[in-house]
């Protein structure tokens, strides 16, 4: 952590700056608890829950049983009387123990209930790639997530949003999917110390540009950043968004982009199947409605199963190298085969794991 | 309160969902109830023996059959019978159904359609009630069903755990669906495997709706002693086929023979015969009219106007 401006301004990671959101939020409302497997030991959620229980007690910060199903039960009821859960878990792979809960309760409770009762939860869920984490330790589902009316779905790229998405999501009445990605855990920016919060429903125009519009999710959103990069290399002006909010989704921002670039490739954190590119691909096209020709282009997971072993898990991920080399083609046709040189993902390449 | 008194609370609560479910019955074959409807008839006295033993105050999470409990606790009969003609004055607007009934006011917290959930979400509630020092109670209806689902054992060690005011409330009618409890365990020993967690359990035979009464009294008055959560298995016959109006004799699953002596200890009876001739044409007037305007009230309400099939995805 460095040194801070006036204005309050340091410089924060991201598991620091979700440390502070949740700290700020706790000391506010001490109907906000903390729970999930391990958030209370050493290593703390990679941080994010570190010395909150010295500070707030283990009433309202605690360990559970391995018990997603019920734990995650517990949470909803939990907010149905008041108070307003936040629920990590290490892995959003072990989210889908408490699916029923999550899709059958959470999401539908102050539909179904007719706005009688309201379910304020954050789950939190780490996805994502570092060496090795294979097939079931890697997978990001949220896509599941934005298919079921009643959720909210946010995935943060940097410490700013982290923060301000966090504490904005722990006081919103509604459930939460709040998806971490394990390699932006130790990415730093700079973050206001006074709580604020990030509005959801607004992407992020991370860079201008008016050849192609790449929409990346979650880590891909770096990916992209980066591609962008490379793309002037030969000439061409990308622009890059983040739509930082999955649902509800800003398709105005990515659309009024299409509008300018006519191009639009979304590389997903995910698979491509029924998939959010998918689903922000058709909604940009039905904006469109037939107002102007546009090209798209969706890339994602490979569909197969994450493999562990170092070289198919390269092939297995898009990086800014071979998004770069497709909007490249989506600009220049199919017949300009270029590539940039570098090769893989820089927080990968450093990651020296396994936790 | 005196046991002329109790009786007479026994008798009015379990006869507005006897009455209640028969008109709904009655009204069924019109269509006008475009919602399953999972009756509780015949279980009346697990609902009544246990919410008699409540205080208003007292929270209640129960399942897709709880008409019995939703109305025991204290929730609104023209609410939920609204409810059930899918009218926007019902307690869920509309939206849930008989599935779905809900009456904070009252303390009825929720029920769901999915088997085991609410024991879970119950919990949750006990927790908030526990950390912010209240002396609530949480009671949580499932039935013999929900107990082989693997919520149900996450949520009695959580529940022992953490010293949970939650009372648990096991009705054992026998069957999951057409499914009799001994096809889908080894033994007809609930009570203890509930105690291997450290939850006291007691099992209450016959469906007597006096020592459910009693032993519900019992487990709430150590529950607000702060002596963490309690268990009750009560023993119990559905009349009716699992969902619907009718009988279901037909599919072979269960006997008319089988049913005879729940029927002949009908605690709805049981409960009359204890009361004063005149006091029991005094309730029953009064249940009737009180039925009769509930339905009055729902045929008269409202569908939902074309704008609320939006509403309520997200809170404000």
């Amino acid at each position: 952590m460095s040194t801070q401006t006036e204005s309050g301004v340091r410089t924060l990671t991201y598991a620091e700056a979700i440390h502070e959101a949740t700290d700020q939020e706790m000391e506010r409302d001490p109907g906000v608890i903390v729970l999930g497997i391990g958030v209370d030991d050493a290593k703390g959620i990679y941080g994010t829950t570190t010395g909150l229980q010295e500070k707030y007690g283990p009433d309202r910060v605690f360990d559970t049983p391995l018990a997603e199903d019920a734990m995650t039960g517990m949470i909803i009821g939990a907010a149905q009387a008041g108070l307003r859960p936040i629920h990590a878990h290490i892995r959003m792979d072990f989210v889908l123990l408490a699916m029923n809960q999550l899709v059958n309760v959470a999401a539908k409770s102050h539909y179904m209930f007719g706005g009688a009762t309201s379910v304020p939860i954050v789950v939190r869920s780490y996805i994502g790639r570092s060496w090795g984490q294979g097939p079931q330790h890697s997978q990001a589902l949220h896509s599941f997530f934005m298919h079921v009316p009643g959720f909210k779905v946010v995935a943060p790229t940097n410490a700013y949003d982290a923060k301000g998405l966090m504490t904005a999501s722990i006081r919103d009445n509604n459930p939460v999917m709040f998806i971490e990605h394990r390699l932006f855990t130790a990415t730093e920016a700079e973050v206001p110390e006074a709580s604020y919060e990030v509005p959801f429903g607004q992407a992020r125009v991370t860079k201008t540009g008016s050849d192609v519009t790449i929409v990346g999710i979650s880590y891909m959103a770096l990916e992209a950043y980066r591609a962008a990069g490379y793309l002037e290399e030969v000439g061409i002006d990308a622009e890059v968004i983040d739509p930082v909010s999955l649902t509800p989704l800003d398709i105005d921002t990515i659309h009024e982009s299409v509008k300018k670039t006519g191009r639009l490739l979304v590389v997903d954190n995910g698979w491509l199947t029924c998939g959010a590119g998918a689903e922000i691909i058709t909604s940009v096209i039905e904006a469109v409605d037939g107002d102007q020709p546009i090209s798209v282009k969706r890339m994602g997971f490979e569909q197969v199963t994450c493999p562990t072993t170092p070289g198919l898990e390269d092939d297995f991920y898009p990086n800014a190298q071979t998004i770069a080399s497709a909007a490249n083609k989506m600009v220049k046709g199919n017949d300009s085969d270029w590539a940039p040189e570098s090769r893989g993902s820089v927080e990968a390449a450093e990651f020296k794991g396994p936790f | 309160m005196t046991q002329d008194q109790l009786w007479e609370q026994l008798y009015r609560s379990m006869l507005r969902v006897r009455r209640v479910e028969e008109k709904i019955i009655d009204v069924y074959w019109s269509d006008k109830i475009k919602s399953p409807v999972h009756l509780s008839i015949g279980q009346e006295a697990v609902a009544t023996g246990v919410c008699e033993a409540l205080e208003p105050e007292d929270i209640l999470f129960a399942t897709y059959r709880s008409h019995h409990a939703y109305l025991a606790k204290g929730g609104d009969m023209n609410a939920m019978i609204a409810e059930l003609y899918g009218k926007v004055t019902g307690c869920a607007r509309g939206k849930g159904g008989s599935m779905h009934l809900i009456d904070p006011e009252h303390g009825v917290a929720g029920t769901s359609a999915v088997v085991g959930t609410t024991i879970a979400n119950a919990l949750g509630y006990a927790f908030a009630v526990k950390l912010r020092k209240e002396k609530k109670v949480v009671a949580v209806f499932f039935g013999d069903g929900a107990v082989d689902e693997g919520v149900f054992h996450e949520s009695m060690n959580f529940a022992a755990l953490k010293k949970l005011p939650v009372l648990f409330i096991c009705e054992n009618n026998q069957f999951a669906v057409h499914s009799d409890h001994l096809t889908r365990r080894l033994k007809d020993n609930l009570i203890e495997r509930v105690g291997v967690y450290d939850v006291p359990a007691q099992r209450i035979e016959g469906n007597d709706v006096l020592a459910i009464h009693e032993q519900t009294a019992k487990a709430v008055q150590a529950i607000r002693d702060g002596d963490g959560p309690q268990f009750l298995e009560c023993m119990t016959y559905r009349w009716k086929e699992h969902v619907g109006p009718g009988d279901d004799f037909h599919l072979g699953y269960r006997t008319p023979e089988e049913m005879q002596p729940w029927i002949d200890d009908d605690q709805l009876i049981r409960a009359e015969k204890k009361i004063d001739a005149d006091i029991v044409s005094t309730i029953k007037a009064e249940v009737e009219t009180e039925v009769t305007e509930a339905f009055e009230f729902a045929e008269e309400s409202p569908f939902p106007d074309a704008s609320e099939l939006h509403a309520h995805v997200y809170a404000d």
